[in-house]
């Protein structure tokens, strides 16, 4: 680990303070940070830790949450509100990393991890456009088994390891900011990028800009939802592939649904095309199928990771065929 | 492998020498004939019983220290700097900011580190422990992806962190072969250990293949495996009056003394290995290079050094099980017997290692055949040195020959368990001797009943509950038993009726500490907690290898022979004033914490009664244990029958295996405790080589990409199923005890076992390993 | 700045880079807590924080000023060993060791978190009661790696202790 200073924020103001200087990177929970710190991936001068931070889950006036940045993983998935209304949140949370690590990461952190792609973590021995911008990315040609096969390019393939932020994407969530410039709310789907040219920059936060909050907007009373994932172990493993639902039903057609992939792209993956085929359809496999279908028209598999688009597509219609035949 | 021959080839070279001397002197219960130990004939002492862990109490406190816990004063922390090519020189080595770093104590590198001899290599000599033909730390060559190139030693292991990030390398790269392709091409060798082919011709196998009318004929790929021990491999490491002490993680504290005296060009006597506790070994806790570049290190800065590998650094630096493509072509009749087998293949190796993984040894003892062809052949790539893991050989042979003939049955309509005994041999088929004690079609027996085999339908595909498929699949279970030469025990008995038994063994979780005292007490006549155990340190003599499944027969045999002598002197201690006056140690046992006449049980003298009037405060007897002559006489094996049932998602491919037993066919079991936990540990390493482990090998560069408890998946908590394990406890009378080592079989058989259950819920039959989801969607 | 390790008071490291786990291990030489990866993925490290289960390879020892920190060596109390512990040893949960102390701390932190009320990812019924069956014991405990295979000792030995639990 590269020398750096440590300091608490007392608030958010104080944190911005302390972080108005280059080369500070604020801190959470450090599950991820910590560690690619360890592997000098991450090298910061200064950590200003925000782990202390206020951090509440409060019921909105419209009847949706509002979750502190600092609020650990485990205490957003055992929240009452998020268990009855909001499961595939939960089910996200709870099917990500280990209880020890939910109980350190904070939520804040957890949309900023960053990509568990080998050569991005091999920083001796290996070429990585997002570690080293410009030095190459021997993933196209390497192992790909767990990278992307939407949305990537050339200068980079990896995907985003979060379960929650696949929950987020499906929710519509917002993402509320704070910087010397003042503060900004961000749909959540606009949070994250896809690789481009840049694969260095995960998201469209601006330097220093800290993450304070998280706003869930209400869900219908009848939307069910639900996440699963699908991976190589039973337990502790990132996803092969995931899919986050929410559906609502009139009477036996589609009335809305959201759906959002993970595991399949450089973000949680918002599945737009699909769900304009499915709305006002029947929820039958062969609908579902169909939409993903063309959701996945335009994937690009790489050399390992074929078996994903036909992994997604059943996982996407038996997670749906579920909440559909649940008596919610 | 190694382990194997090497004992093996040593007792061959040892017995030819002098067989006509060693004969008449050796104990009865290694020829045939002989009187089996008389220890076998307990049945109501404490061998066998269910007994905790004696070292328990530490373990769960957290107080047993393992390697890197020994705190030296002065001590600087060692961090590694590791190669990016597969071969080649290094160009250039930029240490100065590393230097100028915070803390920094020393940066070694070939520039400035000692001299020192080349590790003699495990295999070239009974002491040698090397982990490869190589010179470590000494010129700018680059022999594989991920080797050592600079050292730092520095006040903290932060600071030695941070410090070795700092160094810069470049490279001269030179032409490297590190796709399993182009080392094909290349042609492959023939695999030769200790100058003994891997290769058994009876009969015209592929003539009688192509006769027969049933044939099943398939390729079968094994990947790269890593131990991954939860311990990190690490030592503490001082040079003490001009000797060296290191207390590391090893399963081999004489061997490596040895053979780091050979490297600094000291007295054997001035080394000291220690390694009180292992967390974790199954082949990998060996020399490697990081504990003779600790002891370089710390001799250059004249300070004790802690040096730990990061996860990463252990896939760097210390090999694991390499890959293997396995023909396996059997040929049948109609009512199943085999005309033919064949089992042919090949592994790669490095230039610079001997391992050529053994994957047809379970086939040369496993079924009656007309005819055999049988052969293992090395295809060379740059690579670090592979090396043994858990049942080297029959792990991944047994995956190929038992979903082979899993794929017999099928052809033949036969059910599998009928299959395999319908081809039980009755002697060695490939060797022609006769088996100590082969009980296998009684374990099938007793494994079929309990597991309901019964209620296995033939038909793929035809037991469904909601999303998932559900299946049964079995295979065998093999593994040698072995004895090494070169064992040798100590007992000190002392006039308070305790004794001390020392053995220069290894405690890496089998439970030996705690089933040597259970037999060294049931010897001795004493209970259990009048007996000391003492291992895990080079001072004490003899050698003794944790590996091969050997450990505990050498260790028994190390015991009889010092007990016998003790027994001896005790007699002479004795004298004529003394009920037993005039009795040979043949005529006494141990019982009640004396000796007694086997005959005439009146006549009987307390050890402390013999000591008392002797005046002495000890008696002390140390014995080599006699030569391995038992594997002369008899082809000596474990076995197992495994049942897997597996459930498989239909929707996502995803396998979870759901029940699992192992019935067990290996002489008698110590304590029933830890015997149980053995069997269980190999059926779930086998089931992570099953459906998770791989470790990836970018054929690209020969770097391994998957360094990480992470990306490396072995079973959590949630892919164990409760396993079931049961034995027949039928002692082979030729054997210590009447005991084989069962550290290593409980891995064999479970590849096939899972693979066989996957073809039965799904009708795929997936060749190549691991079975992950990809291969059944 | 000080932290409270067993119910003592210990200053933290200067240098911000020190892990818990290594000044624990290192500074304060309980070497009970282990290395297994040092890289969150092994559970090896496991400590309990003001009763909650933490990786102590993740956390930087100065981030947890002021916090109480148990581990494996205070457990027993007056030489006699927690419930927990004697259970593994009935139970053979562990064979090398190694990832004992780990796993330990972290089925209290487990036991902890099921009395509240919390989920798993295997809950069928997030807003139910929770209940421990054997497969939630495993889900619960998946993130401690044991690689000598003492899983089924581990879970009966946990399953012992919730089930008295329940009776007490």
């Amino acid at each position: 680990m590269t020398p750096f200073t440590y300091a608490r924020a007392a608030d958010p103001d104080d944190a911005l303070r302390l972080a108005a200087r280059d080369g500070t990177a604020y801190l959470g929970g450090g599950t991820n940070l910590v560690d690619l710190m360890r592997e000098t991936i991450a090298q910061p001068a200064r950590l200003v830790d925000v782990s202390g931070l206020p951090g509440a889950i409060e019921e909105t006036d419209e009847g949706g949450l509002l979750i502190g940045a600092a609020v650990r993983n485990s205490a957003l998935a055992e929240h009452r509100l998020v268990r009855t209304r909001y499961p595939v949140l939960g089910r996200a949370l709870l099917a990500g990393a280990s209880a020890q690590i939910r109980n350190m990461a904070t939520v804040g952190g957890n949309l900023l991890q960053r990509t568990r792609c080998a050569y991005f973590y091999d920083s001796d021995g290996s070429r990585c456009n997002k570690r080293a911008p410009g030095s190459g990315c021997d993933a196209v040609a390497g192992f790909n088994r767990n990278h992307a096969i939407l949305g990537a390019s050339p200068a980079c393939v990896a995907t985003h390891p979060s379960d929650m932020c696949v929950a987020l994407a499906a929710l519509d969530a917002t993402v509320q900011l704070q910087s010397a410039q003042g503060a900004r709310t961000l749909p959540f789907a606009e949070l994250h990028r896809l690789p481009g040219e840049h694969p260095e920059r995960d998201t469209m936060l601006a330097p220093g800009e800290l993450i304070t909050a998280i706003a869930l907007p209400p869900l219908p009373a009848a939307a069910r939802s639900t996440y699963r994932k699908v991976r190589d172990r039973a337990s502790y493993a990132f996803a092969l592939v995931s899919v986050a639902a929410v559906i609502e039903l009139d009477g036996d057609r589609i009335a809305d649904v959201r759906i959002a992939f993970g595991g399949v792209a450089h973000k949680p993956w918002r599945a737009a095309r699909a769900e304009a085929l499915l709305r006002g359809g029947p929820a039958t496999p062969a609908a579902i199928r169909a939409a993903a279908a063309a959701e996945f028209a335009d994937a690009a598999p790489l050399r390992d990771n074929g078996f994903k688009v036909e992994l997604a597509t059943r996982t996407l219609v038996a997670t749906l065929g579920d909440l559909v035949g649940a008596t919610a | 492998m190694s382990i194997l021959d090497a004992a093996k080839g040593a007792a061959q070279a040892t017995i030819q020498a002098a067989m006509g001397k060693l004969v008449p002197l050796a104990p009865d219960s290694w020829i045939p004939g002989g009187i089996p130990d008389p220890l076998i004939r307990r049945q109501h002492g404490v061998i066998g019983a269910a007994l905790s862990r004696l070292d328990g109490p530490l373990k769960v406190q957290g107080a047993a220290r393992f390697a890197a816990e020994f705190p030296l004063d002065d001590m600087v922390y060692a961090a590694l700097a590791y190669a990016t090519i597969p071969r080649g020189r290094i160009a250039g080595l930029d240490v100065a900011a590393a230097e100028a770093a915070p803390g920094v104590v020393l940066v070694m590198t070939h520039h400035n580190a000692p001299r020192m001899n080349q590790p003699a290599v495990f295999g070239s000599s009974p002491e040698a422990a090397g982990p490869a033909d190589l010179p470590i730390m000494q010129d700018d060559r680059i022999h594989w992806n991920g080797q050592p190139i600079a050292v730092v030693l520095a006040e903290t292991q932060e600071q030695a962190d941070h410090a070795v990030s700092l160094i810069g390398a470049t490279y001269a790269p030179e032409p490297a072969t590190t796709s399993l392709a182009a080392a094909k091409a290349a042609g492959p060798q023939p695999g030769l250990f200790m100058g003994q082919p891997l290769r058994n011709e009876i009969g015209d196998a592929e003539a009688m293949l192509a006769a027969a009318p049933h044939r099943v004929d398939q390729l079968y790929r094994t990947p790269r495996h890593n131990h991954n021990a939860i311990e990190l491999h690490g030592a503490t490491i001082a040079w003490i009056d001009g000797g060296l002490v290191v207390h590391d993680a090893s399963q081999l504290v004489s061997a490596e003394a040895a053979t780091l005296a050979g490297v600094f060009d000291l007295d054997v006597a001035q080394v000291r290995v220690t390694s009180p506790y292992v967390g974790g070994g199954f082949g990998g806790k060996c020399l490697w290079d990081h504990q003779i570049l600790g002891a370089a290190a710390a001799r250059l800065a004249a300070r004790p050094v802690r040096i730990v590998l990061s996860r990463e650094g252990v896939y760097r630096g210390v090999g694991g099980r390499t890959l293997t493509e396995q023909r396996v072509a059997i040929g049948a009749e109609a009512d199943g017997r085999f005309r033919a087998l064949i089992h042919s293949g090949i592994a790669a190796m490095s230039p610079h290692n001997n391992m050529p993984e053994p994957f047809i040894l379970g086939t040369r003892s496993g079924y009656a055949a007309d005819s055999f062809s049988l052969s293992v052949e090395t295809v060379t790539m740059n690579m670090l040195a592979n090396t043994f893991m858990r049942a080297p050989g029959e792990s991944v042979g047994t995956f190929a020959l038992e979903s082979a003939i899993d794929e017999m049955a099928v052809e033949l309509g036969i059910d599998p368990i009928a299959l395999r005994i319908r081809n039980e041999p009755d002697k060695d088929p490939t060797s022609g001797l006769p088996f100590s004690s082969r009980d296998i079609v009684e374990a099938w027996r007793a494994g079929a009943d309990r597991f309901g085999w019964a209620q296995r339908s033939a038909t793929p595909g035809t037991r469904r509950e909601g999303e998932w498929l559900i299946g049964m699949g079995c295979a065998t279970a093999t593994y040698p038993y072995y004895r090494m030469p070169g064992a040798a025990a100590r007992i000190t008995l002392g006039r308070d009726g305790k004794a001390v038994v020392e053995v220069a063994a290894h405690e890496m979780g089998m439970g030996t500490a705690t089933t040597t005292t259970m037999v060294a007490a049931e010897r001795l006549g004493l209970p259990i907690d009048a007996v000391e155990v003492r291992y895990g340190d080079s001072i004490i003599p003899g050698a003794i290898l944790a590996g091969g499944s050997q450990q505990t027969a050498a260790i028994g045999a190390a015991v009889i022979a010092a007990h016998r002598a003790l027994v001896a002197d005790l007699l002479k201690l004795a004298g004529n004033d003394s009920p037993l006056a005039g009795l040979s140690a043949d005529e006494v046992g141990c019982e009640d914490g004396g000796l007694v006449k086997l005959d005439e049980p009146t006549r009987r003298e307390s050890y402390a009664s013999i000591l008392d009037r002797a005046q002495r405060e000890t008696v002390v007897a140390a014995e080599e244990a006699s030569p391995p002559l038992e594997l002369m006489h008899w082809s000596m094996h474990s076995h197992g029958a495994m049942f897997c049932e597996v459930r498989v998602n239909t929707v996502t491919g995803e396998t979870r295996v759901s029940r699992f037993l192992g019935s067990f066919d290996c002489g008698r079991i110590l304590n029933a405790k830890t015997a149980r936990s053995q069997f269980r540990g190999g059926i779930i390493m086998g089931l992570g080589m099953a459906l998770m482990e791989e470790t990836q090998f970018d054929e690209r560069n020969g770097r391994i990409m998957n360094p990480s408890l992470s990306e490396y998946h072995i079973p959590v908590h949630r892919d164990v199923p409760e396993i079931d394990v049961i034995w027949t406890d039928i002692a082979d009378p030729h054997t210590p005890m009447g005991a084989h080592g069962i550290g290593e079989i409980g891995i064999t058989g479970v590849a096939a076992a899972v693979a066989n259950a996957v073809y039965n819920a799904t009708g795929k039959r997936i060749r190549d390993l691991p079975i992950t989801l990809d291969k059944l969607l | 700045m000080s932290i409270s390790i067993n119910g003592a008071l210990a200053e933290l490291p200067q240098d911000p880079r020190v892990s818990l786990l290594d000044f624990l291990r290192e500074d304060l030489h309980l070497a009970g807590t282990k290395k297994g990866c040092n890289q969150g993925a092994c559970g090896a490290c496991t400590v309990l924080v003001d009763g909650e289960r933490i990786l102590s390879c993740l956390a930087l020892a100065v981030q947890y000023d002021g916090r109480a920190v148990t581990t494996i060596e205070g457990l027993a109390e007056g030489g006699v060993l927690h419930p927990l512990q004697q259970a593994f040893i009935e139970h053979d949960g562990f064979q090398c060791g190694y990832c004992t102390p780990g796993q330990i701390c972290s089925a209290i932190g487990m036991a902890t978190e099921a009395r509240r009320g919390a989920a798993s990812h295997v809950t069928a019924d997030l807003t139910a009661a929770v209940t421990l069956s054997r497969e939630e014991l495993q889900e619960r405990m998946s993130g401690n790696l044991c690689r000598c295979g003492a899983h089924n000792g581990i879970i009966d030995a946990i399953g012992e202790m919730v089930a008295a639990e329940l009776a007490a």
